[in-house]
Formats: structure tokens, C-alpha cells, sequence
């Protein structure tokens, strides 16, 4: 049975962020797509960028695609494919450690450029404070989960983190196997949990835009006036009662 | 046959005057807000210059425009779709903020708020970028007048190309000013690079326009313009570029750059072009061809196979005759002394140049002889090899050919009316040497000595089915978004407001600034 924090925790709390990341998101897209972009400061300064940037943003898609693979796919799928848990094993802290590397060095270098380069520190807002704190501390903390799960110690996430993590999204949550989890999964989950809960007030809505139709559109769009204009939807009465050109 | 209707623009760069009222006047209207204080979407520069950004000409470092690939088909020359996503987290070829110039204001306050003292106080420059003093190094038109001297003007890409002895003797020097805006080009790579594909053209009348909810700051757009004519506005992270002012075109108006041209050197007006002959016409081979493809795009409008098949794409008739009424066609085909800036970065630009004779004409006087004959001055535009070849580095892609035409055809104009305004017989000899006829030449001499205003602009209103909505945005202006190109105050449209909201998102970048 778990106890009340832990359904708090691991309950509550997971839900609570879910939905202000989904409502965040739809109501940032429906009244701020003006403010929806990068934020680029590239114009700034780009000697620093040029190596950051790549480094933080690569390793982060690899990240992800990590976790798809370690959250989403449950263990017997793998062990189907004819993956032995040695080999995935091997594979899984290999290219973490790699990724994981780079996202921790592109990060700060991008940090330290914000601080370091006035006209990148002058245009740092407080959210983007707020977000590199919480992007900081969730890889910090994910990387420790790597070497206390692997290295230190051993604990295999796919059948804890994993089944609480998919127990969500069908409604069965099981937080007594969050609060069995070593102190550092934890961590690595709230921190994560705070950071999505910022992520559509930050200049991180930007992910979602990924602009792969750009692989295929045609080169140059055309775009109608009239499609932009229809701010006023047809004539009032009396206006066509000026207009000899219009019956009513 | 698919006709579409395109705004264009001629400037005759002899009457400009390098006043820069256009700039300013450009300025007031649309780039005077924070995050643009470095944009210009209208400049004037000298050339030989290095022009604005920097050496932006120099296509091998900032890799704008499009290149023709063995295989016969156009790519971008910041690479390929894959490319460009690639290279995405960090842009390769942006040009940052030193390479444009670092902008400035002036600590005023120290003037105002000082007290009675022995020394006069002095304001100091702050940079409007790291908010610190700073030194003043460059600006968009530093090297103004050939401000600089040969130091500057060596680091020319055109003039580069055209002497090998990069060495300009500034006694034999010459000079002249380009006025530049975004070119609205048929074949924008601009539009093409865009990952958002935010950057689009009207299909009603060619003006190319970023849309601001869409755009999402990957800044490509910057890079694929072989003009730099798009600028990151540094503030909201998103593109800008020059609109053409359509908000007054729509309305009948010319932009405010050629309304304020103290030179009235602008002409504007319509012509209606083949949007399939486009690509074509863009990947021709031969650098040399593509003046003359492009010249073929534009459509006679007076031509009745033109006429039907523009009515059947449904261009208005009110619009189709304000392309015959433009002076745009006859300075491009039947005059022939028009000619596009840079066609060999295949973009198609429609901002075109009349090129200026002014050196050619100084030249001719420095040596004592009279500068009206039409000998004096054909022989010069023969012999004069730097003067005639940077301006086929800029106008013809080097080919000397037909910028000696459109001289030639505008030094024949000038001594051709010189015989009239001295009340002497014509020397129907003169127009015949340069292919023409007196009649077609006193009517260039109208339109580009007389200048009359309802000459110059020929712009129809956009049609009138379309009248109520745009009335709408006369008054209430799309772009009206907070921190927006338009900022005139909340855009709600009027009474029967659809779906658009304003944005209360608050912006809280710099703190600091608030005050
Ligand atoms: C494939 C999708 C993505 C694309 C195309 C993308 C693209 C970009 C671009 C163009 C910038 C602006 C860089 C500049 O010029 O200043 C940027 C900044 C940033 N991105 Fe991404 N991004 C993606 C995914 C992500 C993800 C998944 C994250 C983190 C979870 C992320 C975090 C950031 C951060 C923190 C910055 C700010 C960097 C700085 O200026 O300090 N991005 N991104
Ligand atoms: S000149 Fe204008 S239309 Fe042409 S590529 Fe540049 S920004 Fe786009
Ligand atoms: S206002 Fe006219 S004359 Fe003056 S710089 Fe601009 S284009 Fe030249």
C-alpha cells in the first residue's frame, strides 16, 4: 500500500503537471503564437553557440529517444526482439553516457555564455532563468541515475520507473514503486515533473514546432490577402445601401 | 500561361542624391522600435562600398541566393532541405551584429538633468545592445561618399571581381548611390529557407511578407537573402523585412520611400508575369541569359494574348489596365535601360535599376570636353573598362553588353533633347544609333526627366470586392500585435471582429529596462 505522500508525489503531483503542460500549451498557442519562437541570440554572439548549441541540442534528441525507448517499451518487447538484458544494458549506459556528455557540456556552455556575454545576459528573461535551473537539475540528476543505477549500485528501472510511468497514462498508477525507487530516481522524476509544468510559459514551446514539413513543402508558398483580412465578415446593411453596385 | 500581377520598382540611380530621406522616412514609419534599431529596410549606399551588412555581395562567406546544380535545377546555396535542418541549433552563415553595426542612443540625461557647471556636459553613446558605453565604429552607411577611402572601398565584393588590382586610384574614382529595399523577388530564397514556411508571396500582387504568428525564429531566412534584406528583430525573435507598405499600396499609395524620394527618382506600378516561366527562366545556364529570361518574364500587357489569359487567372480589369498604364514594362522592354540588381543570384528580384551615366558624364567633363555629344560620351562608355564593369557586377552579372546599351540610350537622350531645348533642329541620327526613334526617346525624356507624379506611381487600389476588409485594416492593422511591426494600439478589428485576439501575454525580457 503507499503511504499519502507517495500518492501525492506520485499520484497527484504527475497529473497536476500534465495538465498545466497541456493546457499551458493550448492556451500559449491560441494567444501568444506571436510569442512562440526560439529567442534566438545568435545575432548576439556565435562563437560559443556554434559548439553549445549542437552539442546540447543532439545529445538532448538522443536523450529523448533513450527515454522513449526506457519509459515506453516494456521489457518483454525487448527481450522478444532477441535484446539479452546484458546487451541492453551495455547499450542503454553507452550511448547515455555519450549523450548525456554532451547535453552536459553543451549546457553549460550555454549557461555560461548567458552569463557571460552582456548582450546574451541583458536579453535573459526571468523564466529563462527559471528554465535553465530546471533543465540543470534534471540532468544533473539524470545523469546520477545513470551512475548509482549502474554503476554504484544496481537498479533496474524498467521494472520500476518504467511501469509507473506507463501506469499513468492507463489510469492504474502504482506510486508504491516510485517510493522504492533509489532517492536520486526521484528526484530526477520531480525535478522533471517541475520543469514540464514550466515548459509552456518558457521559450521551450519551440520543441513543438519542429519544423520537419519543411523537408517537403514547395519552395516558395503563396498566400491569399483575403485569407489574412477577413477581419470583418461581409457588408453591414447600410454600407450596401451607399454602394448602388450592391443589392442588399 | 499562368499570369499572375507582381509590384515592381524602378529606381534611376542618376537622379539619386544619397540624402537618405527614403531611410529615414522608411525608418519612422516601420523599424523605429526596440529589437529593430539596426534594421533598415530601405538603405542608401555608396558604392563602391561595402554596402549593408558588410560585404554582403560576397555570396562565398554569407551563402544567400540560389546556385544551379549540374543536374540543371536550382538549390539553395545554404544547402539542401536536410542541410538546413541540420544546421539548424547553430546558423553557419549569420551575419551578427558587428557585421551590421552595433546600434546606439545617447545618455541624454546627463545634458538635462546637469548642473550649473564650468564644463559643458557631454552625452555619452550607449550601445542599445549591452546597455554599456561604448565606442562608435561603424553605422549603416559608414562609408558614406566614399567616407574611408580606398582602405574601405577595397573590401567591395563587386569591385573585387571586376579589378584584379583591387588598388582604386581615388583621383580616377567614381561614384554613385544604390537605394536598396527587398527586392519582392519571383523566386524568393528567402521564402524557400524559411522552415516554418512562414515567409510567403501574395499571390494578388508579388509583395513578399513574413507572417509574424508563424514565423518561429530559426533565422534561415537571414542567410538565404542574397540582399540581407531580411532582419531578426532581436527583441521578439522573429524575422522582419520591408512590406512593400502594403497597408498604403492597398489603398493606391505609393510606399513612403519613393512618396518621400526627394530625387523622385522611384517609379512603382504593376506587370504581370508567368508564374510558370518563373523557374525556368531562374535556372537558365549561362549567368549572361538570365537578364534576358528575366526580361522575358515580364509580360507585354498589352498583348491580347496576355490580356486573356491574365482575365482568365481573374486579375482584375481595372488591374490589368493599371499594367499597361506602368512605366514598369516600357523601362524594362521597350526602353530597355532598366535592369535587375545581381540577376545571377537567380532570385528574380523586381526592384530594378535605371544605372547611372553620372560617371561616365563627369568623366567626360573632367577632360574639358562637352559632355551633351553623343560622341564624346559613346566614346566613353566604350573606354571607361572600371566604371562600365562594376555596374555589369552589379546589374548584368558582369556582362558589359547590356549596361553599354542602357547608357548609350541614355547619353543619345541627352543630347537628343539638348538639339530641342536649344531650339536647334533634331538629329534623327542620334535616336537610330541606339535603336530607337525620336518619338520613343522624347517619351523616356518625359518619364524620366519630367517625372510626373501620376507618371511615376501607377498602383491601383486592391479591388474593390476586397474594399470592406481592407478598410478594416487601414484603420486596424494586422500587425498590431504588441512589440509587432504595426504597434499602432490593440488590434481588435472593429465591432465584428472575427477570431482575432489581441496578446496578453506579458513580455518580461530585461527587467532592467522597465524604468
Ligand atoms: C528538434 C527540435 C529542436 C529544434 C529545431 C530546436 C532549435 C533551437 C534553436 C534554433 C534555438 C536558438 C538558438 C539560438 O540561435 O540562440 C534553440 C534554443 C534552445 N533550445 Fe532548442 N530546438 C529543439 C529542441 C529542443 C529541446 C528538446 C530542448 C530541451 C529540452 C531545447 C532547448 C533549447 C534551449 C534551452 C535553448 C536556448 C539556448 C540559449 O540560447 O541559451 N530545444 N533551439
Ligand atoms: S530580396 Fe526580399 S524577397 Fe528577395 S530573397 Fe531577399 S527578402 Fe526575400
Ligand atoms: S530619398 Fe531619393 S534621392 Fe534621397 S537617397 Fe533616397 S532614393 Fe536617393
Amino acid at each position: 500500500m503507499s503511504t499519502t505522500l507517495e500518492t501525492v508525489l506520485w499520484v497527484i503531483a504527475p497529473y497536476a503537471c500534465m495538465a498545466v503542460f497541456l493546457v499551458g500549451h493550448y492556451w500559449r498557442y491560441r494567444y501568444d503564437k506571436f510569442g512562440w519562437t526560439t529567442l534566438s541570440t545568435q545575432i548576439y554572439e556565435s562563437r560559443l553557440l556554434r559548439w553549445g548549441s549542437p552539442l546540447f541540442h543532439f545529445g538532448m534528441l538522443a536523450v529523448i529517444g533513450g527515454h522513449v525507448i526506457g519509459l515506453l517499451i516494456p521489457k518483454g518487447w525487448t527481450a522478444a526482439a532477441g535484446i539479452t538484458d546484458e546487451g541492453y544494458h551495455v547499450m542503454a549506459v553507452g550511448l547515455g553516457l555519450v549523450a548525456g556528455t554532451a547535453v552536459a557540456v553543451g549546457l553549460t556552455l550555454l549557461i555560461m555564455r548567458r552569463r557571460l556575454v552582456g548582450p546574451v545576459f541583458r536579453a535573459t528573461s526571468r523564466m529563462d532563468k527559471l528554465m535553465y535551473v530546471g533543465l540543470a537539475l534534471v540532468i544533473l540528476t539524470g545523469m546520477a541515475n545513470t551512475v548509482v543505477g549502474n554503476v554504484i549500485g544496481h537498479y533496474d528501472y524498467r521494472e520500476g520507473v518504467s511501469i509507473w510511468f506507463r501506469g499513468l497514462f492507463f489510469l492504474d498508477p502504482h506510486p508504491e514503486l516510485m517510493g522504492a525507487a533509489p532517492i536520486t530516481f526521484q528526484a530526477h522524476v520531480l525535478a522533471s515533473l517541475a520543469l514540464f509544468a514550466l515548459w509552456p510559459f518558457t521559450r521551450l514551446v519551440h520543441v513543438f514546432s519542429v519544423p520537419i514539413g519543411h523537408l517537403w513543402r514547395p519552395y516558395v508558398p503563396y498566400r491569399s490577402r483575403d485569407t489574412r483580412m477577413g477581419e470583418r465578415r461581409g457588408r453591414r446593411g447600410w454600407e450596401n445601401a451607399e454602394d448602388g453596385s450592391r443589392t442588399p | 500561361m499562368r499570369v499572375m500581377a507582381q509590384m515592381a520598382m524602378v529606381m534611376n540611380l542618376d537622379k539619386c542624391i544619397g540624402c537618405h530621406t527614403c531611410s529615414v522616412t522608411c525608418k519612422q514609419t516601420w523599424t523605429n522600435r526596440a529589437g529593430m534599431e539596426y534594421v533598415w529596410f530601405n538603405n542608401v549606399e555608396t558604392r563602391p562600398g561595402q554596402g549593408y551588412p558588410r560585404t554582403y555581395e560576397d555570396q562565398e562567406r554569407w551563402k544567400g541566393g540560389w546556385t544551379r546544380e549540374s543536374n540543371g535545377r536550382l538549390a539553395l546555396r545554404s544547402g539542401s532541405r536536410l542541410k538546413n535542418l541540420a544546421t539548424i541549433f547553430a546558423n553557419p552563415a549569420l551575419p551578427g551584429i558587428d557585421d551590421y553595426y552595433e546600434p546606439w542612443t545617447y545618455d541624454y540625461r546627463t545634458l538635462t538633468d546637469a548642473p550649473l557647471q564650468e564644463h559643458t556636459p557631454v552625452a555619452r553613446p550607449k550601445s542599445l545592445i549591452s546597455g554599456r558605453d561604448m565606442a562608435i565604429r561603424w553605422s549603416a552607411n559608414w562609408d558614406d561618399n566614399l567616407a574611408g577611402g580606398p582602405e574601405l572601398a577595397k573590401d567591395d565584393p563587386v569591385l573585387r571581381k571586376v579589378s584584379d588590382k583591387v588598388e582604386l586610384e581615388f583621383e580616377q574614382s567614381f561614384m554613385f548611390y544604390l537605394p536598396r529595399i527587398c527586392e519582392h523577388c519571383l523566386n524568393p530564397s528567402c521564402a524557400a529557407a524559411c522552415p516554418a514556411g512562414a515567409i510567403y508571396k501574395r499571390s494578388e500582387d508579388g509583395i513578399v511578407l513574413v507572417d509574424q504568428d508563424g514565423c518561429r525564429g530559426w533565422r534561415k531566412c537571414v542567410t538565404a537573402c542574397p540582399y540581407k534584406k531580411i532582419y531578426f528583430n532581436h527583441r521578439t525573435g522573429k524575422a522582419e523585412k520591408c512590406t512593400f507598405c502594403y497597408p498604403r499600396v492597398e489603398l493606391g499609395m505609393p510606399t513612403v520611400c519613393a512618396e518621400t524620394c526627394v530625387g523622385r527618382l522611384r517609379y512603382l506600378g504593376l506587370v504581370l508575369y508567368d508564374v510558370d516561366a518563373v523557374l525556368p527562366a531562374a535556372s537558365v545556364e549561362d549567368e549572361h541569359e538570365l537578364l534576358d529570361a528575366q526580361r522575358r518574364l515580364v509580360l507585354d500587357p498589352d498583348d491580347p494574348e496576355v490580356v486573356r489569359a491574365a482575365e482568365k487567372e481573374g486579375i482584375p480589369r481595372d488591374w490589368i489596365e493599371a499594367a499597361q498604364r506602368s512605366p514598369i514594362y516600357s523601362l524594362i522592354n521597350e526602353y530597355r535601360v532598366a535592369l535587375p540588381l545581381h540577376p545571377e543570384y537567380r532570385t528574380m528580384p523586381m526592384v530594378w535599376y535605371i544605372p547611372p551615366l553620372s560617371p561616365i558624364v563627369d568623366a567626360v567633363s573632367e577632360t574639358g570636353e562637352d559632355a551633351e555629344n553623343r560622341d564624346n560620351l559613346f566614346a566613353a562608355i566604350e573606354s571607361l573598362r572600371i566604371p562600365i564593369g562594376y555596374l555589369a557586377g552589379l546589374f548584368t552579372a558582369g556582362d558589359t553588353g547590356p549596361v553599354t546599351d542602357s547608357l548609350r540610350r541614355l547619353a543619345a537622350m541627352r543630347s537628343y533633347m539638348r538639339d530641342i531645348n536649344l531650339g536647334r533642329g533634331t538629329d534623327e541620327e542620334i535616336p537610330r544609333a541606339v535603336g530607337m526613334d525620336g518619338e520613343s526617346v522624347y517619351e523616356m525624356y518625359r518619364l524620366l526627366a519630367l517625372a510626373k507624379y501620376e507618371d511615376r506611381y501607377v498602383v491601383p487600389p486592391a479591388h474593390a470586392e476586397q474594399a470592406h476588409s481592407l478598410e478594416a485594416s487601414a484603420t486596424g492593422c494586422s500587425l498590431d500585435a504588441e512589440g509587432g511591426p504595426g504597434m499602432g494600439g490593440p488590434s481588435t478589428g472593429g465591432p465584428a471582429t472575427g477570431g482575432k485576439v489581441s496578446l496578453p501575454m506579458p513580455r518580461i525580457r530585461r527587467p532592467q529596462e522597465a524604468e
